[in-house]
């Protein structure tokens, strides 16, 4: 495996590391919110011990994701040094207002943690609001510094490739930024909600038929069903900007190698490279036209209209947008219908297929997220600053990359193996059910 | 470093600032490492006694703490780009390293927290945590000490000097020591004030032990400054920084006199004021190169319009951090008359809320 490679992949997994704790770090202060919210309201203690749950899980999440989330910083200079010399001053400032989101969230997380028994029940509740607010930020901010590699601006190149007349906040506004942050931060939602409705439906399953399991899940689904409908809005936002400004990524991501006016949208199938072709797939005549540019007849701009030292790899970027597409759309229905059932019997309840789809479902935010960064990430190579630095003249001339690949992800896989047996211990041990009120446990499940 | 040589542009600026950053990390986050260390070195019949204070204080903070070493990396590859580079590249084994220890004394410490009904888990998280917490700062002061040496060489942006050794001679290691008990040294005061009884006692002991290590560790690097890392040993004798090692030493005799007469607030003071005087004492004394000796903070500044911009969010999110900082240590630091327990038990106790929910 080459140097590059070895920095690639280790990148690659640090961040799909990352990036599930981020999410969460995004998600579940705010489920902690609503249901400590919910308690104050109705009094009702089943939304105190959730709440309490919840940060449980959370204090062990938002730790990984603290460290997992150093090792990322400094991997940018470790891994990718000529990238951070040249770029560092130019699109440093988001990272810098992360970092204050950072202290507020992990100050004011401390405080939630840990003030139980210091604050006021209205004060604890209100000191959970900057973590949801700042941990929301946080990721808001980082996904600028990203978007800046897919729409570099605030700064000119001089005849020597050296940036000059430099302008932060330009590169921060940059214009990729808006719909980036958007499709992540709801996205954070999607995967914690689904990730929560999953694992109380599985309790449910279990036979834990009580209001601690049901008022969980219908308030993870209640989330899990309006951002999933916002994702589907905001995607398709971000499919429109990748086809105006990054026409190879969205070539690549739709599988499509042709220009052609009324392009057809690519559901599924394999992109063959070599025949320039994308196989065994349903073709929906007009459909990329009418998505990439709002008209049927629209030209879309193929890969082949590429030099192919410039084009990413379409398998890999094609099978990740299917996944990631088909996974939001399968979670939109999945909830919608539960609510529609809910809706028309006057009361939320789960009969055990909808509980069965939604344990399958709990992982599905998580693998679409990780798929649209392989979208996004695979989809801009070979360049790490779109049209201005190749991705291999960045990386580092620290030799046997492979050893600190080899050393980090067994560093991952301890603490994957560590956090999820944590987490099992904690959901051995739910709350004391005697103690919840039970007025809705009797008729809580069809 | 003559002080008219001293151009008060705002390359020093954010020079003064990323010093402010080390110096409230090694105060801080230092001696959460510290505590880790009396973890790993906790002894006797109150041996858990000592290892529940340690986690007790750490616990609400660490992760904070933790915080201004992030700020300290994004100001770095920020406002020096070059010097992050370079430094990324020189030091990529230690750095490699430091990341494993934080990463694993963090999920340790979080990990042993929440383990705490299964006592095999437990102890060996604990463990864990303690050696990781006793490792971190030794590597984090061999980097700093390489930085000093003068060993890391660049020309052109690229790094000429070994990418294997600069941070293996013996300055930078006995620096690394250095770091080890400035952290073992400031949390052995700070526990002083937030324990009672046999416990400070014990804590005591600790705090004069590691006060006595921390400056025969610090007699020692000054020799190996004068042959090893020479630009530091002349930049503490100029004209203008001449008191800095004297102030050191006077405020160590006085954080020593406090702790042996048991004033554990005045020590704490005096303990983090010397931490400071010595390491604004380095970065002056290394001033105005940021990497030893070929690259200065005004040769690594980046644009003037970043410079600008960075302060003014520094201005902007410190609006938001300091008033949060000031709460989180009120609360948990200091005495509150208002723990009393709105959402059960009045313990006030600094333990995670325990694993079976009961309270509600």
């Amino acid at each position: 495996m080459s140097d590059l490679m070895a920095a690639r992949t280790q990148m690659a997994t640090s961040l799909g590391f990352h990036i599930i704790f981020a999410a969460l770090g995004m998600g579940l202060p705010l489920l902690m919110v609503i249901a400590e919210g919910l308690y104050l309201k109705t009094g009702k203690p089943v939304y105190l011990a959730l709440a309490k749950r919840w940060s449980k899980a959370f204090a062990i999440l938002f730790a990984v994701g603290a460290v997992s989330g150093t090792i990322l910083s400094f991997e940018l200079g470790l891994l990718w040094p000529r990238f951070m010399e040249y770029a560092g001053g130019i699109f440093g400032m988001p990272f810098s207002a992360e970092g204050f989101a950072f202290f507020i969230e992990a100050i004011f997380l401390g405080i939630y943690l840990y003030g139980w028994n210091r604050l006021s029940p209205r004060a604890h509740w209100l000191s959970g609001i900057p973590v949801a607010i700042a941990g929301a930020l946080s990721g808001i901010f980082v996904v600028a510094a990203n978007a800046w590699m897919n729409s570099p601006s605030g700064f000119k190149i001089d005849a020597n490739g050296q940036p000059y007349d430099i302008d932060p906040v330009a590169a921060m506004l940059n214009d990729a930024w808006f719909q980036q942050a958007l499709h992540m931060w709801i996205a954070a939602y999607v995967a914690t909600a689904f990730g929560v409705a999953g694992v109380y439906a599985w309790g449910l399953l279990r036979g834990r038929r009580d209001t601690y399991h049901l008022s969980a899940v219908k308030i993870a689904v209640g989330l899990g069903l309006i951002v999933s409908v916002l994702q589907a809005i905001s995607g398709d936002i971000s499919a429109k900007w990748v086809a105006e400004n990054q026409p190879v990524k969205f070539a690549a991501l739709e599988g499509h190698f042709e220009t052609e006016s009324r392009a057809p949208l690519i559901i599924g199938g394999w992109p063959d490279p070599e025949t320039r072709e994308t196989n065994w797939a349903i073709k929906i005549p007009g459909g990329l036209s009418w998505l990439a540019h709002g008209d049927f007849n629209a030209e879309v701009t193929g890969l082949n209209e590429f030099p192919m030292e410039d084009q990413p790899e379409p398998r890999v970027v094609h099978l990740a947008f299917q996944i990631m597409v088909g996974l939001g759309t399968t979670m939109i229905l999945t909830s919608a219908t539960i609510w529609f059932f809910a809706w028309r019997r006057k009361r939320f309840a789960l009969g055990p297929w909808q509980s069965r789809a939604l344990v399958a479902l709990a992982p599905a935010g998580f693998i679409a997220i990780e798929a649209g960064w392989v979208v996004t990430e695979v989809g801009r190579q070979p360049w790490i600053i779109q049209g201005v630095m190749r991705t291999e003249d960045a990386v580092t001339q620290v030799p046997n990359q492979f050893v600190a690949l080899g050393g980090f992800t067994a560093l991952y896989a301890m603490l994957a193996v560590a956090c999820t047996w944590l987490l099992l211990l904690l959901a051995k041990h739910p709350p004391k059910i005697e103690e919840l009120t039970h007025e809705d446990a009797a008729h809580a499940v069809a | 470093m003559p002080w008219r040589d001293v151009t008060f542009d705002l390359a020093f600026v954010h020079g003064a600032i990323l010093l402010a950053g080390v110096v409230l990390y090694a105060i801080f986050g230092g001696a959460d490492f510290g505590g880790g260390i009396w973890d790993l070195l906790a002894r006797g019949e109150r041996a858990d006694g000592q290892r529940q204070q340690i986690a007790r204080a750490i616990g609400p903070v660490w992760e904070v703490n933790h915080v201004w070493l992030i700020f300290v990396i994004v100001l770095t590859f920020t406002i020096f780009p070059p010097a992050f580079s370079a430094i990324s590249t020189a030091l990529y084994i230690p750095l490699s390293l430091v990341l494993v220890g934080i990463t694993l004394r963090g999920a340790a410490f979080i990990f042993r927290a929440y383990a705490h009904d299964v006592v095999l888990a437990q102890q060996h998280w604990g463990r864990v945590f303690a050696i990781a917490s006793a490792v971190t700062p030794v590597l984090l002061g061999m980097c700093a000490g390489a930085v000093a040496s003068g060993d890391i060489r660049i020309e052109n942006g690229e790094v000429t000097s070994s990418l294997r050794t600069p941070w293996l001679g013996a300055f930078p290691i006995t620096i690394g020591l250095l770091a080890l008990t400035t952290c073992a040294y400031l949390a052995a005061i700070y526990l002083t004030v937030e324990t009672t009884g046999a416990l400070q006692e014990d804590f005591r002991r600790r705090a004069l032990g590691a006060g006595v290590a921390f400056a025969a560790l610090g007699t020692l690097a000054l020799p190996l400054a004068w042959t090893q890392a020479p630009q530091i040993w002349d930049g503490m004798w100029t004209r203008e920084t001449w008191t800095l090692i004297p102030a050191a030493i006077v405020t160590g005799l006085v954080t020593f006199w406090a702790v042996w007469t048991r004033r554990y607030r005045l020590a704490r003071v005096t303990a983090v004021i010397e931490v400071t005087v010595l390491l604004a004492g380095w970065a002056l004394a290394q001033y105005p190169y940021l990497i030893v000796p070929d690259l200065t903070y005004g040769e690594a500044a980046a644009s003037h319009a970043m410079l600008k911009t960075t302060l003014i969010v520094y201005g902007a999110g410190s609006i938001f951090l300091i008033p949060s900082l000031i709460l989180l240590f009120s609360l948990f630091k200091g005495e509150n008359p208002a723990a009393t327990g709105a959402y059960g038990a009045s313990t006030g106790e600094l333990q995670p809320e325990n694993l079976t929910t009961t309270s509600s």
